[in-house]
């Protein structure tokens, strides 16, 4: 626990320091805001319709893809660790985690679901 | 702080608010588990959840067009049944712990060079440990996989959007 | 002598000498003294922070073939302070609409996922932040949080060309960190721990000699993972005016544009970490923590160089073509580069008793990375050849490939 201590410190400084730059800029700076200031920048134009867009369903696929290996690699890592001193049973078992989700890949590959974003 | 953050999540109006509210809460699991000397799983738990889980959650907030602010009244009629149900159930699971010896033990001090991830691996790969869970784990995950391209596939074959 | 190499413990115990005898109980003594550590770790940053953008600016003008920032002060050095004041001063816009709460926190947090990373950095081997026996995931979770502020400056911005900017930054991002991820395992694998420390203590022989295709892959996801060119879709600057930053102005600007160049710089220390033995340097260490400070800083120099030079002269790449790149063939030999290593590693030191560090597992493991590497360039090649034969008709692609 108290090596996490030091880690909540750099936390807590971490947050400090870019809180104080950005303070220090309020403080600083002059106020006037004015409806053209605050419009949404557009390259100079007004801005032509509603500000949103259509998602594209594309980006939610890929970090349903991404949050799947993640948690692959995230089990390999224990794995990884003890790997020097376990020889190769353990390798062996390891291939075969990370050939089952290679087919997983290939499968979603196949289907096109990696096209585009 | 964490169920603060909670609290949040289920009352406030914005949707986007709720995940960033959602977000403060998984950190202070995080923070608990940090706490508690699982410094494997305080990580993995940044990392796949707020890392990997709340970004889905955000896009797929935003994924849902158009009015994002939930304007109906805060609780409707029955709110005290359900409050009461809550009740029962708290005092419920207090009285099963406390039954239980272990709560009031504080965590078992481990040696200080323990090493948790090491365990933790030779667990998952020791064949009279957890290895077959291990693999099944892979085959869970493809099948997660699979499950995710059928499904965002199936409703797309005809979808006009781009 | 004691001083040389261990300066943080010798300031420490002095310091705490000093307030125990002002009366402070020694809990409070502890916890000062460690805020007043990582307060002087972080000022030196932001320090640092002030001369990355000057070296920033003028190796990019070197690479244009111009000269850079040389009016202020001898050879503009003070360039980057007047940036600074300028930046200060200059007025705080929130944008009409726009969420103020996530607005204002997004560059706190873009920052504070940058300096937070210093904690696991080993400085010396007497000097790092917390030995935290996860540390490689622990950079993972960091950057996750970065990717968090990205969604937030661009969700709240209220401004389209920064939404879909945000989006496409943290598509790109999200999808780098499965190489990184899976590249990171290799020399875990190698040290046996996670933990920073033991990486850099296990590297008799640097990395790099064992695994340099996995030193590559690491470079490549990395430079993705910080959103710079060539994958710097979040400000693609000529398509999307800037990106995610389009709204912000000011001091929240500079936090995001002076965080990314740390973040580059950290990365870069990483890559050393990782690769090159990090503060290692056939014995220097030993001497002083100073000179290990040294050293680090050196490689952190030489990575961060690399991943300049590879800024100022790629174009950028279309974002379909990152992601395809990314899923179809890093990730890929990612996984085939880590099934590889793990063969043979227990191949070597298992099955034939080579002594993990001598020449000849050295050598053993170069030829498998590259044999790796080429077979995979290989594929990649006859890939594309089949579909430019596809495109083009076979003849033009015969009189392509002589």
């Amino acid at each position: 626990m108290s090596s996490w201590v030091y880690v909540g410190f750099f936390l807590v400084v971490g947050l400090i320091v870019p809180i104080g730059a950005i303070v220090a800029s309020w403080l600083l700076g002059p106020k006037k805001p004015n409806p053209i200031k605050q419009s949404t920048y557009e390259c100079g134009m007004e801005t032509v319709g509603d500000s949103w867009v259509q998602f594209k369903a594309q980006y939610y696929i890929f970090a349903l893809v991404f949050l799947i290996f993640d948690v692959e690699t995230v089990f390999l890592f224990p794995w990884a660790v003890k790997l020097g001193q376990l020889g190769m049973f353990a390798v062996i078992e390891g291939i075969i985690f990370i050939l089952i989700l290679i087919v997983g890949l290939v499968y979603t590959w196949r289907k096109g679901m990696l096209e585009w974003v | 702080m964490t169920l603060f953050a909670a609290l949040r999540v289920v009352t406030t109006g914005n949707l986007v608010h709720a995940a960033l509210w959602l977000i403060a809460t998984l950190f202070g699991i995080a923070v608990t588990f940090a706490i508690l000397n699982a410094s494997f799983l305080a990580v993995v738990q940044v990392v796949v959840y707020i890392g990997a889980i709340s970004i889905l959650f955000i896009f797929a907030v935003m994924l849902t067009r158009k009015e994002m602010r939930d304007r109906g009244p805060q609780m409707n009629r029955n709110w005290w049944f359900g409050a009461l149900l809550a009740a029962i159930t708290f005092v419920g699971l207090v009285l099963l712990l406390y039954g239980w010896n272990g709560v009031s033990k504080t965590a078992s001090v481990y040696p200080s060079d323990f090493d948790a991830v090491g365990a933790l691996g030779n667990a998952l790969i020791s064949p009279d440990a957890y290895v077959l869970p291990f693999e099944v784990a892979s085959v869970l995950l493809v099948a997660a996989l699979i499950g995710a391209v059928y499904v965002a596939f199936n409703p797309r074959s005809g979808d006009s959007s781009k | 002598m004691d001083f040389l190499k261990d300066p943080l413990k010798v300031a420490a115990d002095w310091l705490l000498g000093i307030l125990a005898g002002w009366g402070m109980p020694d809990l409070w003594a502890q916890v000062l003294i460690g805020f007043l550590g990582v307060f002087i770790l972080i000022s030196l940053l932001m320090v640092l922070d002030i001369l990355l953008v000057w070296i920033e600016r003028k190796v990019v003008s070197r690479f244009q073939s111009r000269i850079g920032p040389n009016r202020v002060g001898p050879f503009g050095l003070i360039q980057p302070f007047a940036d600074i004041i300028k930046l200060l001063i200059k007025e705080d816009i929130t944008p009409a609409g726009a969420d103020r709460v996530v607005y204002n926190l997004a560059p706190i947090l873009s920052m504070a996922s940058v300096l937070i990373l210093w904690a696991v950095m080993p400085l010396a081997p007497s000097i790092l932040g917390v030995d935290l026996n996860v540390g490689v995931l622990y950079i993972i979770a960091a950057g996750a949080i970065g990717t968090l502020s990205i969604i937030m400056a661009g969700w709240s911005s209220n401004n389209k060309y920064s939404l879909i900017g945000a989006f496409r930054e943290v598509a790109v991002m999200l999808s780098f960190e499965i190489p990184m991820l899976t590249v990171m395992l290799i020399p875990t694998i190698f040290a046996g721990s996670m933990g920073v420390a033991a990486i850099t203590q296990a590297q008799d022989v640097w990395f790099f000699f064992i695994a340099p295709l996995a030193a590559v892959i690491f470079l490549i996801a990395a430079i993705a993972e910080l959103g710079r060119a060539p994958f710097d879709m979040g400000e693609a600057e000529s398509e999307l005016v800037s990106g995610y930053n389009i709204e912000y102005s000011g001091m929240k600007f500079g936090m995001f544009y002076a965080g990314e160049l740390l973040h580059a710089f950290t990365f870069g220390g990483f890559w050393a970490i990782m690769f090159f033995g990090g503060y290692r340097f056939f014995g220097l260490e030993q001497v002083s923590a100073f000179l290990a400070i040294a050293v680090i800083f050196f490689k952190a120099l030489v990575g961060y160089w690399i991943i300049m030079w590879v800024r100022y002269t790629l174009l950028r790449i279309r974002i379909d073509h990152m992601l395809a790149f990314n899923w179809k063939f890093l990730t890929p030999v990612a996984f085939v580069l880590l099934m590889v290593t793990a063969f043979m590693n227990a191949l070597l030191t298992d099955t034939l008793r080579i002594e993990s560090g001598s020449v000849l597992y050295v050598a053993i493991m170069f030829l498998s990375n590259v044999l790796v590497a080429w077979i995979s360039l290989e594929t990649a090649r006859a890939y594309s050849r089949r579909a430019r034969e596809r495109v083009e008709g076979p003849k033009i692609a015969e009189a392509g490939r002589s």
